[in-house]
């Protein structure tokens, strides 16, 4: 008898093991290599755009400086063009709060808005400002404080605004804090650009499914970042849809009408990233949307109503857009005009967070959290 | 039958098996509690969340700000007593009441094993668990044999429930969601990459899966098979704890538990071996006393058949309402439905004061810890409480002649997402009980299943 258990006992492993066995072999090309996706997120997206970034914010550097030897309204223009270029640069790298950019509260120091105007007005006249540590701070730099400064600090004009940087050619203490937050911008980028330069391979590397690897990590900021960064802060809290109405809680309050442009480009940000398409050209890489095709193969007998979670996602980008573009180029004067459609935007977009907050992330099988489950 | 009822009533047996549950169940306790404590989860769970999802009618039982420490540690030294066998029959009523309470405080954390430790320690509580081997033990007496297979029964029924769960077109057919949670396990060593990259390997699993939940207590019944299946008892365990490293405690839970079906010698060996270690084996040949009835001794049975009937019947509650029960989720807690669902839900709430007709939506994160939020998304019942509790909230806040209504969608083992909730039902007008919930729309597939 006690023969006749070991019998089985090695029948049940061996049937287990052969089917191992017989399943692998032939189809383990069909495997997904994560690294090489990783790899293109990184090398081809993260990387290129930051540095287009730290490009622009280069440009806008030297536009300052020509500023500040000739302050003249045509220099002032310039600076002013160009700041709305980087801010354009900006969408594309707000969504990677990782590593280094977390720890620093980089994109909170770079774009949170709206400006606090009087904390700006105090610092200008003060020599004691902490721009790195302060919580409080946090709002009076970065590209909504710079859109003050170069926008809105004085009247409707640029006559008007240069007035108040050519009042004491010596030490204007405007162009002095315009000066700080911009070098405050750049050391910022560059010690971010640094730790992506010198922590790729691990990052490219770290192809596990906890919730601390890479593709985790980029995937929920990714969501986090178009469910908040986008589509509330731009759309939702302006437009008045957690309480009252805001028109001037839009981004570039002061420049005014470019709130739609920004938003189209990072609306287009998000796009490329999902899809996997390099920043310079048109180079479609691997991307969540290659991933996705490759673990979302479940198909339903009512297959009408399955497109496929990837093209999903894709079309509820393209409808969003779509419907940002129908909307006035000052999201401030649309919300004062038929903040209506600004409502609908939101619920436009507000389909795309649907789509990944539930139907993604479910798929990637990323967890949230870390407490015990049997599986509901 | 009534003659062969009470026969079977009367029959005796060496107390060894009970005793050998009650340290082991003893310690497994004692361990779940100090993991719980060393992760921060009470903390995390229990203090940080500043609003509670309650089960119906038991909204009283909260946690007790830092209080909520002392019920753990409550729980712990019952627990301990219970491994002891010390002042055994109020240790396990302790331990009954304190586990039972934290798992009340707060809907969110419910596991299907929590329920299986609370069920089995109000089993123990009419059981003669510290008639041997245990501080309590005076002379050593038999222990009736149907309190042994009480523990076996309350398995069975935990298996067999979690089996015929299975056969339903989503795991058998699509071999969902093991296919969804399988292919993102890439990083288990060996079978990772290639196994769980299979698509034969989900249909194996969940095939596998569902037999052995169905066969394995009859298979540990019969005493020619009983040892192999013990072992698989233990290979399948181990490969959900490797799978899955998220269930917790439940694989040692259950092979634990599944050493109740080896006999008296077995359980003898065991014994002997703990005496060994602590040098208590006095060489004596053990002669035992028949059990002494404290009370009448049909009294007890009746009591645990009731509680029987209950395991049985509540499990079953669900076919009592209309719709897809992984849709609704109405009678599925409880019920030994273990890893069936892969659900993921975004819902969000807008309060309207209707005598203003201003509208707001709501930031969950103001109310709700992250897992709160999560598990509230794409569970009825929870978003409804939820509901209700903004409804009050907004009222504290000034809002006049309130409706809360849901913006909510879920996805269910990989299908679209679509509606979940309806949009135009103002839930905080809504009753909370335990009726069908209307306003919760149809699921738009079909899941045939078994129960």
């Amino acid at each position: 008898m006690l023969k006749n258990k070991y019998f089985m006992l090695s029948v049940f492993f061996v049937v287990l093991f052969s089917c191992s066995e017989d399943n692998s072999t032939p189809d383990s090309s069909d495997n997904y290599n994560r690294v090489d996706l990783l790899s293109n997120l990184v090398n081809n997206i993260i990387i290129p755009s930051h540095q287009n970034f730290d490009d622009e914010l280069g440009l806008f550097e030297n536009s300052l400086n020509a500023f500040t030897d000739d302050r003249s309204l045509f220099n002032l223009e310039e600076l002013q063009m160009q700041f709305v270029e980087t801010y354009k640069a900006w969408q594309h790298i707000e969504m990677f709060n990782i590593g280094y950019a977390e720890e620093i509260y980089y994109a909170s120091k770079m774009n949170i808005y709206p400006a606090n105007v009087s904390r700006i007005n105090e610092n200008i006249n003060s020599n004691n400002i902490d721009l790195d540590n302060n919580p409080n701070q946090f709002s009076a730099q970065g590209f909504p404080a710079i859109d003050y400064l170069l926008f809105g600090i004085a009247g409707d004009t640029n006559e008007t605004i240069l007035s108040i940087y050519t009042q004491d050619q010596q030490n204007n203490l405007t162009l002095n804090y315009l000066t700080i937050l911009t070098q405050k911008m750049i050391t910022n980028t560059d010690s971010v650009i640094d730790y992506w330069e010198q922590n790729k391979d691990d990052f490219i590397n770290s192809s596990g499914n906890t919730s601390s690897s890479s593709l985790n990590m980029l995937a929920n900021d990714f969501v986090y970042y178009y469910e908040k960064g986008l589509r509330a802060n731009k759309i939702g809290i302006p437009a008045g849809v957690w309480s009252g109405e805001y028109p001037d809680k839009v981004e570039a309050y002061f420049k005014g009408d470019i709130s739609k442009l920004l938003t189209l480009e990072a609306l287009e940000a998000c796009d490329k990233f999902f899809r996997g398409i390099h920043f310079n050209g048109q180079t479609d890489g691997e991307g969540l949307y290659d991933y996705l095709a490759y673990l979302d193969d479940t198909n339903y007998s009512d297959s009408s109503m399955f497109i496929g979670l990837q093209d999903d996602i894709t079309s509820s980008f393209d409808n969003s857009v779509e419907k940002v573009n129908s909307l006035n180029d000052n999201f401030s004067t649309q919300i004062l005009t038929e903040n209506i459609k600004m409502l609908e935007a939101f619920d436009v977009i507000q389909q795309g967070v649907v789509r990944l907050k539930t139907n993604m992330l479910s798929i990637l099988g990323i967890s949230v959290d870390y407490y015990d489950a049997d599986g509901d | 039958m009534i003659q062969r009822i009470s026969k079977y009533i009367n029959k005796e047996s060496n107390p060894y098996p009970l005793a050998v549950y009650r340290i082991g169940f003893g310690l497994l306790v004692m361990f779940s509690i100090i993991r719980f404590w060393y992760n921060g989860w009470i903390e995390s769970l229990y203090l940080e969340p500043g609003f509670h999802f309650s089960f119906l009618g038991f909204s009283w039982v909260k946690p007790l700000g830092i209080y909520t420490y002392f019920i753990f540690i409550i729980c712990f030294t019952s627990a301990l007593f219970v491994m002891l066998g010390y002042k055994y029959r109020t240790a396990i009523i302790t331990l009954f009441l304190s586990f039972t309470y934290i798992e009340l405080m707060d809907k969110t954390t419910y596991l299907n094993h929590y329920y299986l430790v609370s069920s089995l320690s109000f089993l123990m509580i009419f059981l003669p668990c510290a008639s041997y081997f245990a501080l309590d033990s005076k002379n050593k007496t038999k222990v009736p044999k149907w309190t042994i297979d009480s523990l076996k029964l309350m398995l069975l029924i935990v298996y067999l429930y979690a089996g015929l769960a299975k056969i339903n077109s989503d795991w058998l057919i699509n071999a969902q969601p093991l296919k969804i949670w399988l292919k993102t396990k890439y990083t288990i060593p060996i079978i990772g990459e290639t196994l769980l990259q299979n698509n034969y390997t989900y249909y194996l699993f969940s095939w596998g899966g569902m037999l052995y939940d169905i066969f394995i207590p009859f298979l540990l019944l019969y005493s020619r098979t009983r040892f192999f299946a013990f072992i698989m008892v233990i290979v399948f365990h181990v490969l959900t704890r490797i799978l899955f490293p998220a269930i917790g405690m439940f694989p040692v839970i259950m092979i634990f538990s599944c050493i109740i079906f080896f006999d008296n010698s077995t359980h003898k060996k065991i014994l002997d071996l703990l005496k060994g270690i602590f040098n208590r084996d006095d060489g004596l040949k053990e002669v035992f006393t028949p059990y002494i009835h404290k009370y009448n001794r049909k009294l007890i049975p009746l009591f645990v058949s009731v509680f029987f009937l209950w395991q049985v019947l509540i499990p079953l509650r669900s076919i009592s309402y209309p719709g897809e029960l992984f849709w609704t989720e109405q009678g599925y807690r409880f019920s030994w439905r273990v890893m069936l669902i892969e659900k993921a839900g975004y819902t969000t709430f807008k309060i309207v004061d209707n005598s203003s007709g201003n509208s707001e939506l709501v930031d969950n994160s103001l109310y709700l810890t992250k897992f709160q939020e999560k598990q509230m998304s794409f569970q009825p019942d929870m978003i409804i409480e939820y509901a209700h509790y903004l409804g009050d909230t907004y009222k504290k806040k000034g809002f006049k002649d309130v409706s809360v209504y849901a913006e909510s969608y879920a996805t269910l083992n990989g299908r679209p997402s679509q509606r979940f909730i309806d949009p135009e039902v103002d839930l905080y007008n809504e009753k909370i009980n335990f009726k069908n919930k209307k306003w919760i729309l149809p699921f738009k597939d079909e899941i045939k299943s078994f129960l």
